[in-house]
């Protein structure tokens, strides 16, 4: 199985250059049908990849792979391989099979678009480098992934490229994320350049990983810092979320890939491949928390107000992600890994359940025109409400076992202020998640009438994926159930990965299963009456809100409206989005266009007015040079000439050649001369 | 005298070819548009084959010199015809065929007005650049230095736009201005090599065997970098290179930004490092410096251009500026990159300025505002321009990330600041770049000219696959080409490092030490310059 690896990327780039080339001379069929069958086999090829895994001894589970030779100068020696280990094939199995359904379920959505062959191989493309990333045995082939990616999603948020909005977002997505890269870049220098004064002059992860203890505390937490701005880029958080929200500006099963189930994710996954590197980088750790669990608040704040369905979404990814990287920032690697995989679910499902919604709206995405849904499309909307239920956090969907493992952990290795901010954004993530819900499902249909009048369910093509997704939603929290005596089946399939960081982490908390089994149920069982409290309270304040057979008995001041109104400035930040767009417009990007121009003009005026101005001055010399011939030398020598031509002219007169004048001076001459004789 | 495997003066085909060429389109009458075409091409192309027999024959194990051919010239002042290529310029050499076959044929419809000249200018031009990279005597490359720009003055001054006369007087009087101090600093080391040795000449291996006292090396640096610094261009000798590349034909624009500018680069590696290591040395943080703020400086200037010239222009002295701060990182990595990235610009920058040329010969502008929504009438266009906009800004999977990252990781290990700004200059090359993608192609068509563009013929996808081709070739399987050269850069870096205390001033490089090969092969280590065993087939 090992040998068909290099096929699970190499089927999506195969499907996506064949469309790419000859899609827009093929039924859209083919093209559809072209791009789900390599997705499908990717599929099937990871699946059996996964169980091949599995069937292997724990400690054999670990396997490299090397096709050929990257990049080689000097001692540096790169090659194109893979590392096949759980973490890989989770996040492949994770890739490939939400893949293939949000490839399906696009078949369906995209029916009616012009670029459709376009959009089918640039959704192959995507694939082709989420695989590259996740599969990827050195940071550098992860870095092809990594900005492979980016090149897709900056092509699928700018596929209307006709939209101003939609080209804006993607090219403001491929900058932003280069401005996480350049930490990213600058950290494998350090790396490297660290590791090679020992000798260690390769990339590879695993020899990487085996010399760590070269490196001093300092040079790593410099170097986990740096990468980690490259997560802060790609996994939208704190500073550096703004493109996200932009990116909905993507065709919806884009959104749901995407910017939900896979790239945003490369982050957390980047960081759980390094554990070995935080493990040794305490403060490192404890930025990546702090920096995730505000993001997680800071993000679920504003989804709150939102009105487009798919801004909602977007803001909840934005903190989901935050809360993945609280959970690998606290070393609780499987804890963020395992968030990871059921988000991917739920909030995949979600997006496709908000695209169907669009669908049937003809396009419209703000939810104060929508209403009464449930009649309309039930399985949209009884799906949809799985993920939320999921993302809310409400037993026994799948997002509550994995949230609960984070905030237990965190409230486990004594991090109460990360466990209570988690918790309160457990609170508004179910609260704006249903007010979404009841937005959009119940009420009336406060659309005009001739949407009205189209409202449908979407076709199987999209609803059976929604199927599959709510059923994984519901039940993938299974493999973090502690059926096992020693963890959970997600504990016990990626602890191997983690054990160096696992090793450090120990040192704080842990594995818990070990130590203290009785205190850990106990308090464990608390920990998640209060967190599933904090959520069935979110929901319910929701419902008072804005589900009718619950509004009658909100007390008159529990209004949105008046709410708004009570706390005006509040609301205004919050709907506007903290202004964080208009700030970073205002400080960054405007005086850099600003500065553009002056260096335009120092580059015409200082710079090239030197040498234009050497120029003229070798002009004016020579013109000064010129008169100076023309006045001064040339003079001298024309008032010789004309002096000698005025002298000589007028002593040419004597000489005239007529017989008379000289018979006449003879003459004259004589008579002076006779004359002075006679007198004298 | 030949001295290589091949048993015949490839070299001398290789210069001569085009200038053949150019003496047979005399004779074709200058009516028969397409027969002087075709005959211009068949000779680009004939030499882009010698070319590759290079390619096949080198033998890249050794730093070298090799398919030396030499004989006398001017005996009495000690000039030879002496030419030999090694690592560094075979890339260039093939760069050179490679951009003289697109020349032509980007020509092919653009230009209907004396064809014939015009034909004849490309291949003297392709003669007098191959001669400046293959040239190991220094009266020999200051001759194909000189003839390289009267062609392109005549490209630039007949072919050319709307200023052409002001540009041109510009290029061709500052180039000048530069080469008039190479010249001297040429002269400096020939009477100075004389005057050690007793021997006059100005065989370039002979000159590397001596150490020159260091307050010539001081000034004769200073005199070679005025004339390859206005070259490259460095900042602040860049400003010639806008109104150039603006006013050139597009053959002229693609030529000048993928070799001539080389030449430059290629200057500091053949003539200022190994002639002149201490002064080398010396003036490294000046140029890293000069550099990094060509990087920062050309993405900002580029940013702020209207014409889609000028942009790629500013970007080209954005991009050199990373080339000389790989080279002169003075380590493995940096100079691989380095030297790589003088072809990728080729490709690259020469890809973008045909993709341009092909644009204006349907629409007659080139501001940026004109235009808006051509992704949507031309769809073959769009992809080829994305993806030379991509290797442009180094994704990685195209030639521009592998230069890139060496270039950056080396600049790195020398300057760790220097790296770090240098690297703002991948986010401000993203930025302007796409900007000027999206105004370019995106956007609904505002204006009603370009409804009815036609997307690319035969021809022109024929001219951009090649281009295609080389940037996902070197960006995905660079091996090749890195190897070409792999041995005289490590080479060049134990000249430096041997002729100088450069250990304690860049730092414990432990990339040469693990170079096995040039460690064998450093007889400089005793002391200081090439054992002359190590030159034993060229040196006489």
């Amino acid at each position: 199985m090992i040998e068909l690896a290099w096929l699970i990327p190499m089927l999506p780039f195969t499907g996506a250059v064949i469309n790419g080339f000859f899609g827009s001379r093929m039924p859209k069929k083919t093209v559809g049908l072209i791009a789900c069958l390599v997705m499908a086999g990717a599929f099937i090829i990871s699946s059996s990849l996964f169980i091949k895994i599995l069937s292997l001894p724990v400690d054999q589970r670990s396997i490299e792979v090397t096709y050929f030779t990257w990049i080689a100068s000097g001692a540096f020696h790169l090659d194109i391989g893979f590392l096949i280990d759980p973490l890989s094939t989770l996040m492949i199995m994770v890739v490939t099979g939400v893949g293939l359904l949000i490839h399906i379920y696009s078949v369906g959505y995209m029916h009616e678009d012009k670029g459709f062959w376009r959009y089918f191989a640039y959704l192959n493309l995507f694939v082709f480098f989420m695989l590259m990333l996740v599969l990827g045995g050195n940071y550098l082939v992860m870095f092809l992934g990594w900005e492979g990616v980016g090149l897709c999603s900056f092509l699928l948020i700018g596929f209307w490229y006709e939209k101003k909005s939609a080209s804006d977002a993607g090219k403001k997505a491929f900058v932003v994320n280069r401005i996480g890269d350049f930490g990213f870049v600058l950290g494998l220098f350090l790396l490297f350049w660290t590791l090679s004064s020992h000798g260690v002059t390769s990339l590879d992860y695993k020899t990487v990983f085996a010399s760590l203890h070269h490196i001093d505390t300092a040079t790593i937490t410099v170097i986990t810092l740096l990468l980690f701005v490259g997560a802060t880029g790609k996994s939208a958080q704190l500073p550096l979320y703004v493109w996200l929200p932009d990116a909905m500006e993507g065709p919806t099963p884009v959104s749901a890939l995407i910017h939900a189930a896979t790239m945003v994710t490369a982050g957390v996954y980047m960081i759980a491949r390094n554990n070995a590197l935080y493990a040794m980088a305490p403060i490192s750790g404890e930025v990546v928390a702090v920096v995730g669990i505000c993001t997680a608040l800071f993000a679920a704040t504003i989804g709150l107000v939102q009105n487009d369905i798919k801004k909602v979404l977007a803001y909840s990814t934005v903190s989901q992600l935050g809360y993945m990287f609280a959970a690998v920032g606290l070393g609780a690697y499987t804890a963020g890994v395992f968030h990871l995989m059921t988000h991917a679910f739920f909030k995949g499902l979600m997006f496709l359940g908000s695209g169907s919604v669009i669908h049937a709206m003809g396009g419209e995405q703000d939810m104060r025109k929508m209403g009464g849904l449930h009649k309309h499309m039930k399985i949209t909307s009884v799906t949809f409400i799985i993920g939320a239920l999921a993302i809310a956090g409400m037993p026994p969907f799948s997002g509550f076992w994995s949230k609960d493992e984070i905030l237990w952990e965190a409230f486990e290795k004594g991090h109460t202020i990360i466990w209570a901010m988690g918790l309160l954004t457990a609170f508004l993530t179910a609260f704006y998640m249903f007010r979404q819900v009841f937005m959009t499902f119940t009420g009336e249909c406060r659309a005009d009438r001739h949407t009205q009048e189209h409202l449908h369910e979407s076709p199987k093509i999209m609803t059976v994926p929604l199927i599959i997704l709510a059923i994984l939603a519901a039940a993938g929290g299974i493999v973090g159930i502690s059926f096992f005596e020693e963890g959970t089946a997600a504990h016990h399939f990626l602890s191997p990965v983690f054990e160096q960081g696992g090793h450090a982490a120990a040192n704080v908390g842990g594995h818990v299963a070990q130590n203290g089994e009785a205190l850990h149920g106990g308090m464990e069982a608390i920990l998640m009456a209060v967190s599933v409290a904090a959520g069935l309270c979110g929901i319910f304040l929701a419902g008072l809100l804005y589900y009718a057979p619950l509004k009658k008995y909100a007390p008159s001041f529990w209004r949105p409206e008046v709410i708004a109104a009570a706390f005006k400035p509040v609301y205004a930040l919050l709907y506007n989005k903290y202004y964080v767009d208009e700030m970073y417009d205002h400080i960054i990007v405007n005086p850099i266009k600003r500065f553009c121009g002056w260096c335009l003009s120092f580059d015409l005026g200082i710079i090239d007015g030197i040498v234009n101005g050497a120029a003229w001055t070798t002009r004016l010399w020579a013109w000064l040079l010129h008169k100076f011939d023309i006045y001064i030398i040339d003079g001298v020598i024309n008032s010789a000439a004309t002096f000698t031509g005025y002298n000589s002219g007028f002593w040419r007169r004597l000489q005239t050649g007529r017989l008379q004048n000289y018979a006449l001076i003879f003459v004259i001459g004589l008579l002076i001369i006779v004359g002075s004789a006679l007198l004298g | 005298m030949i001295e290589n495997a091949l048993g015949y003066p490839i070299l001398s085909i290789l210069i001569f070819i085009p200038l053949l060429g150019a003496a047979l389109l005399f004779f074709v009458p200058g009516r028969n548009k397409e027969m002087l075409r075709l005959t211009a091409l068949g000779f680009t192309l004939l030499n882009f084959f010698v070319s590759i027999l290079l390619w096949v024959n080198f033998d890249s194990s050794t730093y070298k010199m090799q398919f030396v051919e030499k004989s006398r010239w001017i005996p009495s002042i000690g000039v030879d015809y002496f030419l030999g290529m090694d690592g560094i310029s075979i890339l260039l050499v093939l760069l050179t065929a490679f951009i003289a076959v697109i020349g032509v044929l980007c020509s092919w419809s653009a230009i209907e007005e004396r064809v014939k000249e015009y034909m004849i200018h490309i291949l003297i031009l392709e003669t007098g650049m191959v001669g400046v990279f293959v040239s190991l005597d220094l009266v020999l490359f200051f001759l194909f230095w000189e003839v390289g720009l009267v062609p392109m003055f005549f490209l630039i001054g007949i072919w050319g736009g709307k200023r052409k006369l002001y540009a041109n007087i510009k290029f061709f009087l500052y180039t000048l201005f530069g080469s008039v101090f190479m010249l001297a600093g040429i002269v400096a080391l020939y009477y100075a090599h004389g005057s050690a040795t007793g021997e006059y000449t100005f065989n370039l291996l002979k000159l590397y065997e001596v150490t020159y006292p260091y307050n010539l090396q001081w000034w004769v640096f200073v005199a070679f970098f005025l004339g390859f610094a206005i070259k490259v261009p460095i900042f602040p000798f860049h400003t010639w290179l806008p109104d150039a590349h603006v006013e050139a034909p597009t053959a002229g624009s693609v030529i000048l930004a993928g070799v001539l500018l080389k030449m430059g680069t290629y200057g500091f590696l053949r003539f200022n490092m190994p002639l002149l290591p201490e002064a080398t040395v010396v003036f490294t943080p000046v140029i890293i410096a000069l550099a990094v703020i060509g990087i920062i400086y050309g993405s900002f200037l580029a940013m702020a251009q209207k014409d889609i010239k000028k942009l790629v222009a500013y970007s080209s002295v954005s991009h050199l500026g990373a080339v000389m701060l790989g080279i002169f990182a003075l380590n493995q990595q940096g100079l691989d990159g380095g030297v790589l990235q003088m072809i990728n610009h080729g490709i690259s920058t020469g890809g973008l300025f045909l993709v341009i040329g092909m644009i204006y010969e349907r629409r007659h502008t080139r501001m940026i505002s004109d235009f808006g929504g051509i992704a949507k009438v031309m769809p073959v266009y769009s992809f080829f321009v994305m993806v030379i906009v991509f290797s442009s800004i180094g994704l990685p999977g195209t030639n521009g990330f592998i230069g890139e990252i060496l270039i950056l990781m080396g600049a790195f290990k020398a300057s760790t600041l220097a790296a770090v700004f240098a690297s703002t200059g991948v986010i401000l090359g993203a930025a302007y770049m796409l900007w000027m993608n999206q105004r370019f192609m995106f956007g609904k068509i505002t204006n009603r000219e370009n409804a009815a563009l036609k997307d690319l013929n035969l021809r022109e996808v024929a001219i951009l696959v090649p281009v295609l081709i080389l940037i996902l070739w070197i960006g995905i399987y660079p091996k090749p080409f890195l190897k070409l050269s792999a041995a005289s850069t490590a080479h060049l870096i134990e000249v430096v490092k041997s002729r100088t205390t450069l250990t304690e001033v860049v730092g414990d490089d432990t990339w040469a030490a693990h170079s096995a090969h040039a460690a064998e092969h450093s007889p400089a280590k005793a002391g200081h310059g090439h054992a002359p065993s190590a030159h034993k087939g060229e040196d006489r």
